[in-house]
């Protein structure tokens, strides 16, 4: 196995545990920190093919992972600000309790018996 | 090289796999922390120091704190008596199963990687400036002005409904009254 197979393999192995967290967890902001996780994967491809890859002397990894980390703060602020609303809306952050985004509706009373597309959305 | 390279791995991974499966939320953005840095100190062993110390400032800096403002802001922990999980479990793990053993298999079976571990020049802050003010100009900028709408539109979404005004109004003073009556 060689170095860059073993980065990537690890990086595989981050982003399907992230995607695992990001389908099958119920709160939001753990759903949050999963998509995180997927983003961290996807940096690591970056960095792991400019050490690795022919051309090491032109940076553009670097720079690409520079770039990709200022969206992933981007990204978490405006998720969470958006979890923070909703929260102030129905009072809770289980994603199987949200499934209307509109603004009169009332947060629906049933446990969550039944798998609503909202959880993986 | 190989004997930190296990080590960091299994700290992300540990990491990772802690952070999607505990049931408090603040032992999971604790468990999110050392994963990412992990991936920081993995960047620093591969020898791009920019990017694993702009990895520590953003993810340990801003996004942990962020992650746990917006734990403690909305209530702190799961109820107990309800599992972690959604319903469409069992679906989703082997979605996740599946897509990991079809990309380890393709960058197991793939003969067009590059083998070597030739040995390279890390780059100095400087060459990386010069890149980001020279030939990478225009994402500089572009990714300024995303950061201003970013950080603006965070502010709008968090903020009330009718902005941070106090609910009502503030009354006269009553010593003024009370002034008022005393001739």
């Amino acid at each position: 196995m060689t170095p860059l197979q073993a980065c990537l393999l690890l990086s595989c192995a981050l982003f399907a545990v992230g995607l695992a967290g990001a389908l099958t967890r119920r709160h939001a902001i753990v759903v949050l920190i999963g998509v995180e996780l997927m983003l961290n994967a996807a940096n690591l491809n970056f960095i792991a093919f400019w050490r690795y890859g022919p051309h090491p002397e032109a940076l553009a990894g670097v720079i690409f992972v520079i770039f990709s980390v200022g969206v992933a703060a981007a990204e978490a602020a405006v998720g969470l600000a958006l979890i923070i609303a909703i929260y102030r809306h129905y009072k809770t952050v289980n994603l199987d309790r949200i499934t209307q985004l509109r603004a009169e509706s009332r947060p629906p009373v049933e446990s969550a018996g039944e798998s609503s597309a909202a959880a993986h959305s | 090289m190989i004997p930190a390279f296990i080590i960091i791995g299994l700290l992300i991974l540990a990491g990772a796999a802690a952070a999607m499966t505990l049931r408090n939320l603040v032992h999971c953005a604790l468990s999110l922390t050392c994963a990412l840095g992990g991936v920081g100190l993995l960047y620093l062993l591969l020898g791009v120091q920019f990017a694993g110390l702009a990895q520590f400032l953003v993810y340990f800096g801003a996004v942990a704190i962020l992650i746990v403002f917006a734990i403690l802001l909305t209530g702190g922990m799961e109820p107990a008596s309800e599992t972690v999980f959604a319903p469409g479990r069992l679906v989703g793990w082997a979605v996740a199963v599946l897509v990991f053993a079809l990309l380890a298999g393709a960058v197991w079976s793939s003969k067009s990687l590059p083998a070597g571990d030739l040995a390279v020049k890390e780059p100095t802050v400087g060459e990386i400036g010069d890149l980001l003010m020279g030939r990478y100009v225009l994402p500089l900028e572009i990714m300024g002005l995303l950061l201003t709408a970013a950080l603006i539109g965070a502010v709008l979404l968090a903020m009330k409904p009718g902005g941070n005004v106090p609910a009502k109004p503030i009354e006269a003073k009553p010593a003024t009254v009370v002034g008022g009556e005393e001739p």
